[in-house]
């Protein structure tokens, strides 16, 4: 059992109160020491935390509101950044073809980035929770029948899916109500995509768990074993399911920015980091390169740091993943 | 073996179905093929007409084998859009496809194999480390953005590489190539590095991964203590024991290549199926959407038929375990 | 001037950097072999049989490395060897075979190719040279049908024909000495003797040295003709094998005889040692079996003690400076 050499390897507890509680036991535990040791990680921890703080707090901290259609003019269109010839002291990174400001924008769209990430991952989180749960508890047809389908969703790329849901909604709500959906449209196409790796998981250690005697205990006392599954397996997958979730989550925000840089996506009314690429990219022959390089930098250096992240905590959670 | 290969046939026709069916349910109920290609002047009677003439009142299941039939034929009905066969829109493009995705297949195997080896076998060496720093910035990097700096950097601001299109082409049949002329490999280059740098940070972490683990294996450890060259043990006896994980994710890789040719293609304007496909998205042209998931996928399924059949290549163990079966 | 034994350790020390200190796995082990003699080495799991054997063809996986002493085959230091040196000698002058012949042997490739390339790589022999001898070697140790099954895989052998071909494999270039560690363990019970006696007829043929590790009694009484018996990384007695079954001096080596059962004696009861081998990163100073040991004096606490020679054997132990003291 994974579990039982991980226990091992630990150092041994040193004498003295033994702290209980699930967060004195990762304040004392080897992921506290690695998260520490390692220097990347702290600047990839740091890095993600003011990314969050900057898109939660965009409307405070913009030094300009870039959907504020009466603060903008287009006199100040394609001025740029800091350092350049011409540049204008009120645009630390310049401005876009209509005059809003590079910086600002690049805050208000990694918020949107960040929200279509975060709501895409705790959606698949859940359901694929819930399925792995289902799938390894039930087992039989239903536990067939859901990997099956897991295994057909596997074969499409996350962005193939997507493009098509995008493509029906279209379909169904014409193209005007579309826009209107567009944020939760591609919440779901993406979550569509990242459940069947949380099902694989979670179904893997309730397979496991579901032979164990205290099971067949709960049900021999009449405790709905269901229940009993929920209680013990969920703590055990925590660990994966986190890890997973941290690596989705920069998988799913590279999806939405190409989603939205494609122009299937987030519309440029409200943009977020990919659709603000896609209008720079326009402008990369002309020489304003600002427009579109900014917000790309801005996302790779989110998606890095929270790829880091998530590779720190897959190699001190160690977890099986599948 | 065929008994193995006859199941895996089945499998895959079982999957094409199951495609062919969400495609034809796309075509069939997502927007009104009738609305779209009459005008607005059109008389109800004539609507039916042309409904019955389709064959839009049929029973579905007669509509679907109908479709299906069609489909194996390459019929995939007329685009909203364009006012053309679909399968000649989607035939023209097919070509610039194909290149630039087996291209880039060629470029991730060729150069990822070889650094995972080598990160493999010197875990610790600077190398390897810068190796890992660009391949997790390789996975990082939206492919998008990797063509955007790659434009950026040899188009615009060196001027060396074309930054969209096919360059000049040679017609050789229906078949179109640009690996001909110069031209046509100089507009190649960055689509390819561009598509294919994420597949091979992936190839290169897994060769890497394996090796790391093949390395420590007994029969490896016995064929050094036999004394064997090191490059025997090395590129001989443990590098074809990754292989098998190698091919796998592969072929599954070599389907989003052709998947992920979509991004590249919109930002290189190649004129490719996947830039076909995105227009039919933005324009709700059904039929080729319906055309390109059923194409998309038969190449998936041939590609993961293949890939099983390689199996029997690379490990005798399977060819024993199925015969037995 | 005597001829130099063919293999000579002297005081050779293993150790393992780890993040929690050094860890001394080997701790100065001397032993010689003799040209065609069988050498078994004995010990719990953990004493360090195994490390010295990959110690000696260099092996050994870092971060451990050989901190002290030397090995010396034929008189030549091979401890310090180049990386390509080592490689040319190994299968060449040593062979070697793993205990488990379920995964010794590359899966992918025929026992044919796995054989020709060893011999090829070691003698200047042709192609079709080599396969001959291949199939000489494999009639030798016992396969049938040795042409054919050349070219089968590993996969198509049972566990005890795999280790014949393990056998095979470490023979095919002629070394003067192989190392098999722990060849019979994996097998089963019905197979094991009849891979033992291959082992030895097959090194008698040909005169090569082995060094034999196991923690098998019965398998050294049967086949070794001296016995070095480990504890915790160290020497704990070494000496003919029927002295050491016999008249048994250390502690440690009595208390291991004690625990085999045996088909004609009576029938006593086994006794048994009681505790356990210390883990590497707390063995105790002086001796270090002196916290299991029934005669532990206070030296034995404090001062390690060295090889001292008892009638044809030597043993580490102090309790045989008293005995010879009060004998003399």
């Amino acid at each position: 059992m994974p579990i039982a050499t991980g226990e091992e390897a630990k150092e041994p507890v040193p004498a003295g109160p033994v702290p209980r509680g699930m967060l004195a036991r990762i304040l004392d535990s080897d992921i506290l020491h690695s998260f520490l040791r390692s220097k990347v990680t702290i600047a990839s921890a740091i890095v993600t935390l003011v990314f969050f703080i900057g898109a939660a707090f965009a409307p405070w901290i913009a030094p300009h509101n870039p959907f504020d259609l009466a603060s903008i003019s287009i006199l100040d269109a394609r001025v740029p950044p800091i350092g350049m010839d011409y540049h204008d002291p009120r645009f630390l990174l310049g401005t876009d073809d209509q005059g809003r400001d590079v910086f600002s924008g690049i805050l208000y769209g990694a918020r949107i980035s960040l929200a279509v990430g975060f709501l895409s991952v705790l959606f698949a989180g859940v359901v694929g929770v819930l399925l792995g749960l289902i799938a390894g508890y039930v087992g039989g047809k239903v536990d067939a029948i859901i990997m099956r389908i897991a295994e057909v969703q596997l074969t499409f790329p996350a962005i193939l899916i997507a493009l098509l849901v995008d493509g029906v909604a279209r379909a169904l709500f014409g193209n005007l109500d579309r826009e209107r959906f567009a944020f939760w449209i591609l919440v779901f196409s993406i979550a569509l995509s990242f459940w069947v790796q949380f099902a694989r998981t979670v179904r893997g250690s309730t397979l496991v768990e579901r032979n164990k005697e205290y099971v067949q205990a709960a049900r021999l006392i009449g405790i709905p074993p269901f229940l009993i599954m929920v209680r013990h397996v969920l703590p055990n997958v925590i660990g994966p399911v986190l890890v997973i979730a941290t690596i989705n989550l920069g998988l799913a925000i590279i999806t939405e920015a190409t989603l939205s840089f494609l122009g299937v996506g987030i519309p440029p009314t409200q943009p977020s980091l990919g659709t603000l690429v896609r209008i720079g990219n326009d402008f990369l022959f002309s020489g304003e390169w600002w427009i579109a390089m900014f917000p790309g930098c801005a996302l790779a250096v989110l998606v890095l740091a929270v790829n880091l992240l998530g590779d720190w905590l897959r190699d001190a959670l160690n977890p099986k993943l599948r | 073996m065929l008994a193995f290969t006859i199941r895996r046939l089945v499998q895959a026709i079982l999957v094409m179905l199951v495609v062919a069916l969400i495609s034809f349910t796309l075509f069939r109920f997502v927007g009104d093929p009738v609305n779209q290609m009459v005008g607005v002047e059109t008389t109800p009677e004539q609507r039916e007409a042309l409904r019955e003439r389709l064959g839009l009142n049929d029973p579905m299941l007669t509509q679907f084998g109908r479709f299906i039939i069609n489909a194996a034929q390459f019929d995939f009905g007329t685009s909203y859009q364009f006012r053309q066969p679909v399968a000649e829109l989607i035939g023209r493009r097919l070509p610039a496809t194909l290149e630039l995705s087996i291209v880039s297949a060629i470029f991730a195997l060729f150069v990822g194999i070889p650094m995972g080896v080598y990160t493999g076998l010197h875990r610790d060496s600077i190398l390897s480390k810068l190796f890992l720093s660009i391949s997790l910035i390789g996975i990082s990097l939206p492919t998008f953005f990797i063509g955007i700096l790659l434009i950026f950097l040899f188009s615009v601001t060196l001027q060396w590489l074309p930054s969209f299109g096919r360059g000049d082409v040679v017609q050789l049949g229906w078949w179109s190539t640009g690996l001909l002329t110069w031209g046509g490999i100089k507009a190649l280059i960055l689509p390819a590095i561009t598509l294919g740098l994420f597949q091979m940070t992936l190839i290169m972490r897994l060769v890497r991964s394996e090796m790391l683990e093949v390395i420590r294996t007994d029969y490896i450890k016995f064929a050094r203590a036999r004394g064997l060259r090191q490059r025997s043990v090395n590129f001989r006896h443990a590098l074809k024991n990754t292989l098998v994980p190698v091919i796998t994710i592969t072929g599954l890789q070599l389907g989003s290549i052709i998947a992920f040719a979509i991004i590249t293609e919109t930002v290189f304007q190649w004129p490719g199926m996947g830039l076909l496909f995105l227009q039919s998205v933005q324009n709700v042209d059904i039929p080729i959407m319906a055309a390109y998931l059923m194409l998309i996928a038969f190449l998936f399924v041939t590609i993961n038929l293949i890939v099983d059949l390689l199996y029997f290549q690379v490990d005798p163990r399977l060819r024993a375990e199925r015969a037995t079966h | 001037m005597t001829q130099p034994p063919l293999l000579s350790v002297k005081d050779l020390r293993v150790e393992f950097p780890t993040r929690r200190g050094i860890l001394t796995a080997i701790d100065g082990i001397s032993f010689d072999l003799r040209e065609g003699e069988v050498l078994g080495v004995v010990g719990e799991s953990g004493a360090g049989k195994s490390i010295t054997g990959t110690a000696v063809i260099g092996l050994l996986e870092p971060p451990g490395r050989i901190a002290g002493g030397e090995i010396r085959l034929k008189g030549e230091r091979i401890d310090n060897l180049s990386q390509p040196a080592m490689r040319k000698l190994r299968g060449k002058r040593i062979g070697m075979v793993f205990q488990d012949p379920l995964t010794s042997l590359n899966p992918l490739f025929t026992i044919g190719d796995q054989i020709i390339e060893t011999i090829l790589t070691h003698l200047p022999v042709s192609e079709r040279e080599a396969r001959d001898r291949a199939v000489a070697l494999l009639e030798e140790v016992g396969i049938p049908a040795a042409g054919q099954r050349l070219n089968a895989y590993p996969h198509q052998f049972s566990g005890g024909m795999r280790q014949r071909v393990v056998i095979a494999l470490a023979l095919c270039a002629e070394p003067e000495l192989v190392i098999a560690d722990e060849p019979t363990t994996a097998l089963d019970v019905s197979v094991q003797a009849q891979i033992i006696r291959l082992l030895q007829r097959v090194c008698r043929d040909h005169g090569t040295a082995v060094m034999l590790i196991t923690h098998d009694m019965g398998v050294i009484a049967e086949t070794a003709d001296r016995v070095a018996v480990m504890y915790s990384g160290r020497i704990a007695e070494i000496g003919p094998v029927r002295d050491v079954i016999k008249s048994p001096s250390h502690p440690y080596t009595i208390g291991l005889m004690g625990a085999i059962p045996s088909l004609t004696g009576d029938h006593e009861r086994l006794t048994q040692i009681p505790g356990s081998m210390p883990r590497l990163d707390s063995i105790p100073a002086g001796c270090a079996f002196n916290p299991r040991c029934s005669l532990v004096m206070d030296r034995c606490r404090s001062e390690r003690p060295q090889l001292i020679a008892a009638g044809e054997s030597q043993a580490a132990c102090w309790k045989l400076l008293e005995t010879e003291r009060a004998a003399g």
